[in-house]
């Protein structure tokens, strides 16, 4: 990092790495809109286009956090809307437990998100990331899950 | 108890001479004190070998799903096995899960329901006595006469030594079965439910964190609790498989956690609360106060009940438009 961006991120150098896993069709489209219509909004975000939020398997959530990102967004299609009519509905019930086990084994629940954003809801899109970006900011870097062992390819 | 046992000898050589069933799995006794393993009868002749008491603790359902695969490599026709199984209440509530999740046929199982006052657990019988190693025990149906490696002898009432899924349990009668036989158990303790859980919530973050690290440390990653489990028989487990490669083959910490949080979280909406899990653990991990979390969460969010009638559908492959999402940033 050069001096002047680490002056730019308020000197200690540490910005959170959040990895946001998004819908292809609602989602994704809304973060596409966000930069399409020049909306500012956070960085810190890496994110992973996925066909639906039903698509996303709780251990890709637990993995990441494990691998270094500082907090995780996912989002889909509002209920109702999904492309493939349930999809996000069970995602749902398998977010609602992955959140409350995550923060009952005593990780932070401020790094793990969840909304849903529509193709429409660019601003809103950006909104939500400032939000999430704030809230993992709040609770520093993480510590408890991250791998300390090199990986052996 | 010895009555009980006697009466499923008989009706298991019944069912056998009569080829209403191929093969029974009951328990038998193992060479170590306080256990039973499980066998497979295959005919009336070996009857003898099934013993019922107060130490069948294993969850049979377990082996069931391995009967009804094919064996590897047979050509032509074959016909799945007619399968006989005793089954207490968290047994037949696994079986009522197979079932629904297609590992094993109806048609082809033959129940044979025991009511039951719970198991014992024999790390809690290792604590009473003060010893880690048991010589010898005797059991009967309120007592469990033990004699420990180092010579020491103890009388422990049977009450005092139950597992701790026992303790709770609400279902102490098959909820699925072809046929039932002993005494209707006594009704099910007046106890409140998941206090562990909530009393763990209730803790801060961080002593909830460091709780999970002192007990998974000592995780040996052996993987006994998966294998005991009724609920996992995927062929390929997420422990093992390496594209992708969920864990790593180190002892980081983190590799465990992920895969506690993972088994535990295939269980959600799934688990019976046997405790065949903890049972199995060498290192005497509670993983029972992982599995309830899911269940409370999974009562109290979806009001659901963990395999009790081949009817409902399991928690989390339905869902219903008002789900609560309280939890969500934006919902």
């Amino acid at each position: 990092m050069t001096k002047k961006t680490n002056e730019k991120m308020g000197g200690n150098g540490w910005e959170p790495r959040i990895v946001a896993f998004l819908c292809n069709w609602c989602s994704y489209a809304g973060a596409d809109l966000a930069g399409v219509s020049r909306i500012q909004y956070p960085p810190n975000v890496r994110v992973i286009r996925v066909p639906c939020s039903g698509r996303i398997n709780p251990l890709f959530i637990v993995k990441a956090l494990q691998t270094g990102a500082d907090g995780v967004l996912v989002s889909g299609c509002h209920p109702g809307d999904c492309h493939y009519i349930s999809g996000n509905l069970y995602a749902r019930r398998k977010f609602a437990l992955l959140k409350s086990l995550l923060e009952y084994v005593g990780i932070e629940p401020q790094r793990v998100h969840f909304s849903w954003v529509s193709a429409a809801e660019g601003p809103r899109f950006a909104e939500i990331l400032g939000k999430v970006t704030d809230s993992v900011r709040s609770v520093g870097p993480a510590s408890k899950m991250i791998k300390k062992f090199e990986e052996v390819a | 108890m010895k009555q009980v046992e006697e009466t499923l000898r008989q009706e298991v050589a019944k069912l056998l001479e009569d080829g209403t069933i191929d093969v029974f799995v009951g328990h038998e006794a193992a060479s170590l004190p306080l256990k039973t393993s499980p066998c497979f009868v295959r005919s009336p002749k070996e009857v003898d070998r099934l013993v019922w008491n107060r130490i069948c603790t294993s969850n049979l359902a377990t082996y069931l799903p391995q009967l009804f695969k094919r064996p590897v490599g047979l050509k032509g026709e074959w016909t799945p096995p007619k399968v006989g199984v005793v089954a207490k209440g968290c047994d037949s509530r696994s079986i009522v899960g197979l079932i629904k999740e297609k590992q094993i046929p109806r048609d082809r199982l033959f129940i044979i329901g025991i009511g039951c006052e719970g198991m014992i657990d024999r790390h809690s019988v290792g604590r009473a006595l003060g010893v880690v190693g048991l010589a010898d025990a005797k059991v009967d149906d309120k007592s469990v006469q033990v004699i420990g490696t180092d010579g020491r002898e103890k009388r422990i009432d049977i009450a005092d030594v139950l597992a701790a899924s026992c303790r709770e349990c609400q279902h102490r009668e098959a909820v699925l079965s072809n046929l039932t036989i002993g005494e209707t158990p006594s009704s099910a303790p007046e106890v409140s439910h998941y206090a562990n859980v909530a009393e763990f919530e209730s803790k801060s973050p961080q002593e909830r964190w460091e709780h999970w690290v002192g007990e998974l440390s000592r995780c040996i990653r052996c993987y006994a609790c998966r294998q005991a489990c009724p609920n996992c028989y995927c062929e390929e487990c997420f422990a093992e498989e390496t594209a992708p490669k969920w864990l790593g083959v180190t002892t980081d910490l983190s590799d465990v956690f992920v895969f506690h949080l993972g088994r535990a979280f295939h269980q959600a909406g799934r688990c019976v609360d046997c405790g065949a899990c903890v049972a199995a653990c060498p290192q005497g991990i509670d993983l029972r106060l992982l599995n309830q979390k899911i269940n409370k969460d999974v009562e109290e969010l979806f009001e659901a009940q963990v395999s009790l009638s081949l009817e409902e559908a399991e928690a989390l492959s339905s869902f219903r438009m008002e789900d609560d999402q309280s939890f969500m940033t934006e919902p």
